[in-house]
């Protein structure tokens, strides 16, 4: 196989998952409209009730809308990584998966294409998000849109590769509600999304500990670093490392041997 | 004919060559036990058996889907464990469950499949569209799959398992759901196929009247191939001349008949 015809099977897959996505309106939408409801509405209630001091990377006293813009940000990915856990899950029950992994490409290579799709996706959302946001007038340091690109890549794929790893534990098409309750609200709010890590120490040692090692708070620390031009290295090493991790247990999961995608069919002897 | 054909249908070289292939534990029966057989170059061949007759995991192991530590896979002479790409890219797949993307459009559907197999630009296009004509869905590129019937839905799945030009075409029970005109057509069309394009069928089925007496059976019962030959021949030894009546033979239960006379 020619470099040419991996790229051509990158792009259908990534094209594909991108057409699914935009028929699928209110899916676009509440990703949307999920950061901007508590952007507008939660921040602004909370805002009397938060002070936010001055710790890096802000250079002065900021409001506390601004403080959660990277959670959301990285919310927005979350959310995107489990949805795609959960098509890759409908996927496999449906049948569609097999068209896929019948193809002469490589299981590792397949999946990674189907996480560079969500990846692709999920940067796509946090834009629009950020477009509404600035129009409500919560604008950002303007090369902030910039060197958040990069960060996002990593924390995109970082979230997509979990939600890879997700969608090999769960055997069947569920609804949203496990996963949600499970996975997205324990990871979203013991992380430094809502509330800096510091003002959780102040309240419990546990859950300060707690929130420190969930790959989520490096996610959101590596955005709010690189909103503002700077590179937090270490949350970048951790983010690094549980995707790589997370990615290889994936492909080990899914490989042939493994016969993930078929044990039960098989099972049942048919 | 493409030239790898021609090639392979004069040296000899089975279009699919299944050996000792074996799936399971010994402890709770084997799906699979020393399964062979091999598919000519251009024929049709009924792979037939009762249900959890090791049908479904054949088909698993032959897609690459599961593998088995036992036994070889060889398509046109290619080993599907060592060479797993050139393997799978010389064999066209119809799944018993609907594969497609109901919300994307017929053309959709084909252009994702073509580059998964590397077809790309005027030449995916000009696949696309000699398939679609030889199926007689010519005029629905632009619809949506949603909207295709049960049968046109089948037919463009095989369409879609034709476009990269496979020298081995596997078929997983693929008139389950339809209606009976729909499905005879079905059966019509891809032994015209066959012919026509010189490519190699297994076409899994657990329904006798699919079978016409001129195709190859394989009869698989309980993991075990019970016969092979052509339907007239298996017939004439193992069913006093029908089929339906070998296959009756071959893939009876003994077991449930002593615990009634016991």
């Amino acid at each position: 196989m020619t470099v040419s015809a991996w790229t051509l099977a990158l792009r259908a897959i990534v094209g594909r998952e991108v057409l699914r996505f935009v028929q699928q309106r209110e899916r676009f939408a509440a990703a949307v409209v999920r950061p901007l409801l508590w952007l507008i509405v939660f921040a602004a209630g909370f805002r009397m009730a938060l002070g936010v001091s001055i710790t890096p990377p802000y250079e002065t006293y900021i409001t506390y809308e601004v403080y959660i813009v990277p959670g959301l940000i990285a919310m927005i990915q979350l959310f995107h990584g489990m949805q795609s856990a959960l098509s890759m899950i409908y996927d496999r029950e449906m049948g569609s998966m097999r068209v896929l992994l019948v193809s002469p490409f490589p299981r590792w290579y397949l999946l990674c294409c189907r996480l560079v799709a969500a990846t692709v996706i999920s940067i796509v959302q946090v834009y629009v998000f950020l477009l509404i946001a600035f129009a409500f007038g919560y604008d950002l340091p303007a090369w902030g849109y910039v060197t958040l690109l990069p960060a996002a890549i990593v924390t995109g794929l970082m979230l997509g590769s979990l939600g890879l790893l997700l969608s090999l534990t769960v055997r069947q098409l569920e609804n949203f509600a496990g996963i949600m309750n499970f996975v997205i609200f324990p990871m979203f709010f013991l992380s430094s999304a809502l509330y800096p890590l510091w003002k959780m120490q102040e309240s419990s040692v546990v859950l300060y500990q707690i929130c420190s090692i969930n790959p989520f708070t490096q996610a959101v620390e590596l955005l709010r670093f690189a909103l503002y031009g700077q590179l937090n290295e270490i949350a970048l090493g951790w983010t690094l490392l549980v995707l790589v991790v997370a990615l290889l247990l994936a492909i080990i999961g899914y490989s042939p041997s493994r016969g993930m995608l078929s044990r039960r069919a098989a099972a049942r002897g048919e | 004919m493409s030239p790898e054909q021609t090639l392979s249908h004069m040296i000899g070289t089975p279009a699919l060559a299944v050996e000792d292939l074996t799936f399971g534990y010994e402890r709770d029966g084997f799906h699979l036990d020393r399964v062979a057989f091999t598919v000519a170059p251009g024929a049709f061949t009924v792979l037939l058996g009762p249900n959890g007759s090791g049908k479904t995991t054949l088909l698993l192991l032959l897609t690459r889907l599961l593998e088995s530590r036992q036994g070889t896979i060889r398509v046109c002479g290619f080993d599907l464990r060592r060479t797993p790409a050139r393997t799978l890219g010389r064999m066209g797949v119809v799944f018993q469950q609907p594969t497609l993307d109901l919300d994307l459009s017929v053309q959709q559907n084909l252009r994702y499949f073509a580059a998964l197999h590397g077809l790309s630009g005027r030449r995916a296009e000009q696949r696309i569209a000699d398939e679609l004509e030889r199926l007689g869905l010519a005029q629905r590129r632009r619809d949506k799959v949603r909207v295709l019937s049960g049968g046109s839905r089948r037919r463009l799945e095989l369409a879609r398992a034709m476009l990269h030009e496979p020298a081995l075409l596997v078929l997983d029970e693929p008139t389950v759901g339809l209606d009976v005109p729909t499905r005879s057509h079905l059966v019509r069309h891809v032994h015209a196929l066959a012919q026509e394009t010189n490519t190699a069928v297994l076409w899994t089925t657990h329904l006798i009247d699919e079978i016409d007496p001129r195709d190859q059976v394989i009869v698989l019962n309980k993991g075990r191939i019970a016969a092979s030959g052509r339907a007239a021949e298996i017939g004439a030894k193992e069913g006093g001349g029908s089929i339906a009546q070998a296959f009756q033979r071959l893939t009876v239960d003994p077991r449930p008949a002593e615990q009634v006379a016991s």
